[in-house]
């Protein structure tokens, strides 16, 4: 026999049950941004800040991949076009300021992430994955032969400058604390935009295009929309590492890296927030590592073992598995 | 001398010439994708690495065991037709059942974990094959002077190329894949052994994919990156042409390989970009591809 319940108290459960969650979350968070506040005065801080600006690229490349489903084989395009935009501007225009460089970077990006994305959008499935791979290779191309670019050389000695024309960022402390700030900002961003009613739409997109189509969804807007945001961070991530490392080479826009921001994102856990940090902290590491030993030539091949592992084993990513592991023991 | 364009015929000629062969290869390589996602539903990013498998195992069964240009000719597609099946068997067929994704990323990262064994056995600086003794010279056509060994790659190329549309379009083994393109479960219960068609059909795929790597050694410098850089070119005429038909992606191959010749007799600093400019102007005006029926 079922009793008759009161839907007042169903109501009242499920918010106590989102109150509780919320504050967790809340915890989690204030753990996390603590951890990242100390952090540089425990690790070297540019290795941090690679390990930020890789997780940034990761959180925007996955905006696309892992919350509306289409697998972009391009990114590297925009995270190359945001370093060179902004490293061209600041060596070029000693008055201008860092900031102002990164925006432009960024923007030059999100326009080039508007012209994939209307050329893209006409294909589905895995046409998506080469077309976008396609073009990346010509602007891959357009780079090789432009002499701004310093080609196979690439780009060295940008000024990191001043921000806002006060703060010195040639101190790696400075540095670091605003990649943070720029960083924590984009996350939220991410986080604003996967939880409003776009992002469920992004979902419903994922999930069952045709059924996304006949709830009278502009599918193709939403898909145009997500990837201009994702083609944005990524190229904002390009610029912030190009005034980090003061260099932009041709590495950012091989498609090796549009592949290893894939990994990063599988690794960590694709659809979930936290999961693309964690990869890229997790791929950077192994590379870094693995740099250090007697395996330096290996890299490449050991990255692709664990793209073949992660793909049959655990598909789920590192969060994901965490996540699942968290629901069926304590939930 | 006869100019054209004021390109002089011979250069010209030399250039067309050039494209032909780059685009049997691209044929080849195109055909081989399109006969794999036919069954399989998968773009194979591994279709490069087997490609440079092809031609470096032509290299060093050479070096190692004296075999010749006429045994690794069917040799070498089929030691890779060999690996191939192996991968779809152990690997592919695992995920066969999740989104067709995964196994995209899957053939991606065996193509990162091949070509970077390699790399590290072999470098990247490439490796010689020298070309066989029957083909060294060849004939001058009063306009252009013409290597044998570049007509028997167009040649043979090309042969092949209709000996797979013949197969696919007018034998019983043809039928059943063209079957199985449309519905696998269907055949599955005609008792058709859908499982081991599967695993033929990548191998084959795979072998077309290794065998333009056997043609290849002589002319192109081998190294295990070899493969990756082609593949994308492909991937760019796959999309130009469509995956609806195996003459499609024949006809845009060779076509492609023209204009990328042409290309670079006329304005040489656009040409390795060209084919993805033809993709784009076809994405934008025919979304759908030359020959392609679906989006």
């Amino acid at each position: 026999m079922t009793q008759p319940v009161n839907p007042a108290d169903i109501h009242n459960t499920i918010l106590a049950q989102q109150k509780a969650e919320d504050r967790k979350k809340l915890a989690i968070n204030t753990v996390f941004i603590a951890i990242l506040l100390v952090a540089p005065f425990v690790l070297y801080p540019v290795f941090l800040m690679k390990i930020l600006c890789f997780a940034l690229f990761a959180v925007a490349f996955n905006l696309l991949f892992g919350f509306t489903g289409l697998l972009s084989f391009g990114h590297a395009a925009f995270l190359a076009t945001g370093g060179y935009t902004t490293g061209y501007l600041l060596s070029q225009h000693s008055g201008l300021t860092t900031e102002l460089g990164i925006l432009a970077g960024t923007l030059v990006a999100t326009v080039l992430g508007l012209a994939f994305a209307l050329l893209s959008i006409r294909r589905q499935g895995i046409y998506f994955a080469m077309v976008t791979l396609a073009l990346s290779q010509l602007v891959f191309f357009f780079y090789v032969q432009s002499p701004f670019t310093g080609g196979e050389d690439g780009m060295h000695g940008i000024p990191r400058g001043e921000l806002f024309g006060l703060i010195s960022l040639e101190d790696n402390h400075n540095m670091y604390y605003f990649v943070l700030a720029v960083f924590i900002a984009c996350y939220v961003l991410v986080q604003r935009v996967v939880s409003s009613p776009f992002g469920q739409v992004l979902r419903a997109i994922k999930q069952n295009e045709p059924r996304a189509v006949s709830l009278g969804y502009n599918v193709d807007r939403h898909k145009v929309l997500a990837f201009v945001i994702s083609a944005a961070l990524a190229g904002l991530a390009g610029s912030l590492k190009s005034v980090v490392f003061q260099l932009a080479s041709l590495n950012d826009a091989h498609w090796h890296m549009s592949g290893e921001v894939i990994l990063m994102t599988l690794v960590g856990g694709m659809g979930t927030l936290l999961g693309p940090v964690v990869g890229a902290t997790f791929v950077v590491n192994v590379e870094y590592q693995l740099s250090q030993g007697p395996l330096r030539d290996w890299v490449d091949p050991i990255l692709g073992g664990i793209f073949v592992l992660t793909v049959l084993a655990f598909r789920n990513g590192i969060v994901g598995e965490i996540q699942k592991f968290v629901r069926r023991n304590l939930g | 001398m006869t100019m054209i364009f004021g390109v002089p015929l011979a250069v010209l000629s030399g250039q067309l010439l050039i494209g032909v062969i780059n685009g049997a290869f691209y044929a080849l390589l195109s055909l081989g994708l399109a006969v794999i996602f036919g069954l399989l539903k998968i773009i194979n990013f591994a279709h490069g690495a087997m490609y440079m498998l092809g031609a470096m195992a032509t290299v060093i069964l050479f070096d190692a065991l004296g075999v010749n240009y006429w045994v690794a000719l069917f040799l070498a597609p089929l030691l890779v037709g060999v690996f191939g099946m192996l991968v779809e068997y152990f690997l592919l067929r695992r995920i066969a059942g999740q989104d067709h994704i995964y196994s995209l990323l899957l053939t991606f990262g065996i193509a990162l974990l091949v070509q970077g064994v390699l790399t590290n056995l072999y470098g990247v600086s490439g490796l010689r094959y020298a070309m066989p003794d029957m083909f060294k010279g060849g004939i001058n056509l009063g306009f252009m002077f013409l290597p044998y060994y570049r007509a028997w790659v167009i040649g043979v190329a090309l042969l092949v190329c209709f000996g797979t549309w013949f197969m696919i379009e007018k034998t019983k083994l043809g039928a059943y894949l063209r079957a199985g393109t449309e519905d696998a479960q269907l055949m599955q219960g005609f008792g058709v052994n859908v499982p081991l068609l599967v695993s033929l059909t990548y191998g084959f795929g795979v072998m077309l994919a290794a065998f333009a790597g056997v043609l290849a050694a002589p002319i192109y410098s081998v190294t295990p990156v070899m493969g990756s850089h082609i593949l994308i070119v492909v991937f760019a005429v796959v999309v130009i042409g469509g995956m609806g038909s195996i003459g499609g992606a024949i006809i845009t191959g060779v076509l492609m390989g023209v204009i990328e010749g042409l290309t670079k007799t006329f304005y040489p600093p656009a040409s390795s970009a060209v084919i993805f400019l033809v993709m784009v102007v076809v994405l934008m005006v025919r979304p759908t591809g030359l020959f392609g029926k679906e989006a």
